[in-house]
């Protein structure tokens, strides 16, 4: 962010005397510094696994991950990619539909709160990592395992934020609600809800990037197909570029989901985002 | 009998009967909030309540509004004990508690929403007039984000009067407010109460607010929280900026004082 001070210093000098040539490249410079370093990151990647003469299965330059990428075909890219995403967006889907009402009769009611809580906790405190094996001896082949791992990683942060959020409306406004005489379902929806909205979405931010983690974990333990079942069979034949370019589609997908939670609470909610 | 006659009834808006509140805390400890309360309150009358913290004044608030039912006693409205909220009554709570996802209109049409799930356009055009009332006209569709402390309060009293109640309980309105701003709210306040008469229960811990403003003044002392003494003020009406200045304004100003900080030191 400008400040204003600052644009308007500068904007005073520019109608006061054309910008020098070295002026110009330091405010290109200042604006493109984010690009840059990553650039130059790459850069130092590329050199120092040439120069070091590093072996391509310990790790790739950027360009062998490239090459890499461009070895497996679109389709049988596409193929793996919506593996991963219909599970993660499955499995955080169902986590939503679970846990945003279990977070309301938690934090509705006392008896629910003291018995489930530490059930829950406890499920959280179990590795998943771990579990997921047993899940898919339980459950069989096929998404649902998968499904079922992913919900378990994104599950929780959606529960506890919501019950922070329901939990942090103003007492006022529940007596408005009750001096009002309006049902506890309006009371619910129509003033908890909607306070716990900055807090779902926090959580809803951190779980979209549990998501792909679990589907991914779920695709390491059993799995024909997906990003993650890729990543464990590329390595087994030491194709360790095709590994980093599945790694680094992995990260694509999760920054753009991220961001489109993000997108989402602002179109919709955006009395709900900070004031900067 | 005959149920209430609305100008000349002898019988009170809001009568106390005896009534007493017990809590009890977390760690088993007996909390006497109110003790034997009893007093009257008549219609469109202004009473303020003053009191050192935990005095039981919200807790009267709250008996009266039906969110709490006492212990002992009864609270009643025109005669009819009081068991559950009811309708004549609007409350203006400490902070303004607006709903920051609904623009002002929204929010002063809100009660209704919430109870009968949809807003009448009478009630719309009444929320434009409360906003003309307490002077925000030309915030209809801002959100509550965007005006100040007391711009919010005031969209909070005009929440309030929305379904024109009889009776209109304030538990300190105006305490989050800083002193101008006060001074300005007690005024517009008097104004309006001027304009729409009303029964007023009016919950403060300043001593000035509640002589600029009330008819009578209830002291009480905390913990039992009991009346203490019953004030009338006395002080002409129209009250203005010159009412500061009466000699009586500063007469019952110390007395009360004295009242509240003898007991305090007491306690």
């Amino acid at each position: 962010m400008k400040s204003p001070t600052i644009s308007a210093a500068r904007s005073s000098a520019m109608r006061s005397s054309p910008e020098s040539a070295g002026r110009v490249l330091l405010r290109l410079l200042d604006r493109g510094a984010p690009v840059l370093a990553a650039l130059l990151l790459l850069l130092i990647w590329e050199l120092g696994c040439r120069l070091l003469d590093v072996p391509v299965y310990l790790l790739p330059p950027p360009s062998a991950i490239v090459e890499g990428a461009l070895a497996v075909s679109p389709s049988s890219w596409g193929g793996h990619i919506w593996a991963t995403l219909r599970v993660s967006l499955l499995g955080y889907a169902l986590a939503v539909i679970i846990g945003i009402p279990l977070a309301v009769a938690l934090a509705n009611s006392r008896l629910l709160s003291r018995t489930l809580y530490p059930m829950l906790v406890v499920v959280q405190s179990t590795p998943v990592v771990a579990v997921a094996p047993i899940i898919v001896v339980v459950l069989g082949a096929g998404d649902a395992p998968r499904i079922v791992i992913t919900f378990l990683i994104t599950f929780f942060p959606i529960v506890v934020s919501t019950v922070t959020g329901l939990m942090s409306t103003p007492p006022e406004l529940l007596e408005l609600s009750r001096s009002l005489g309006a049902s506890r379902w309006r009371e619910i929806r129509n003033i908890q809800l909607p306070f716990a909205v900055p807090h779902i979405f926090s959580a809803l931010r951190i779980s979209i990037t549990l998501a792909i983690i679990g589907a991914v974990v779920a695709e390491f333990v059993a799995a024909e197909n997906g990003l993650g079942f890729f990543i464990a069979f590329s390595t087994s034949f030491f194709k360790v570029p095709q590994a980093f370019a599945a790694l680094a589609i992995l990260v694509t997908i999760s920054l753009i989901l991220f961001r489109l939670v993000a997108m989402i609470q602002k179109w919709w909610f955006p009395w709900s985002l900070p004031k900067s | 009998m005959v149920p209430h006659d609305d100008n000349d009834s002898p019988r009170p808006s809001i009568r106390f009967n005896n009534v007493g509140q017990v809590f009890t805390s977390s760690d088993g400890s007996v909390i006497n909030a109110l003790d034997g309360v009893s007093f009257d309150i008549h219609k469109h009358e202004f009473i303020a309540v003053i009191g050192p913290s935990g005095c039981g004044k919200s807790t009267l608030l709250r008996v009266i509004a039906g969110l709490v039912q006492p212990t002992s006693g009864q609270a009643q409205i025109y005669g009819l004990p009081v068991t559950e909220p009811r309708e004549e009554i609007g409350i203006v709570f400490q902070q303004p508690t607006l709903l920051p996802w609904l623009n002002v209109v929204d929010n002063i049409t809100f009660p209704m929403k919430h109870k009968y799930g949809r807003v009448t356009l009478e009630e719309k055009q009444r929320a434009q007039e409360l906003l003309d009332t307490v002077g925000l006209r030309d915030f209809a569709h801002k959100r509550p984000s965007e005006l100040s402390g007391g711009m919010q309060q005031r969209v909070g009293i005009a929440r309030a009067l929305l379904h024109d109640p009889d009776i209109l309980l304030m538990d300190e309105p105006f305490s989050a407010l800083d002193a101008l701003t006060r001074d300005e709210m007690s005024f517009e306040l008097l104004r309006i109460w001027t304009e729409r008469p009303k029964t007023v229960l009016f919950i403060t811990h300043s001593i000035p607010e509640a002589l600029l403003l009330a008819d009578r003044i209830l002291v009480m002392s905390a913990r039992p929280g009991r009346i203490r003494e019953i004030i009338d003020v006395g002080l002409p009406r129209p009250r203005t900026l010159k009412t500061l200045s009466e000699p009586r304004f500063h007469e019952i100003a110390n007395h009360i004082r004295g009242q509240v900080f003898s007991h305090a030191v007491l306690a």
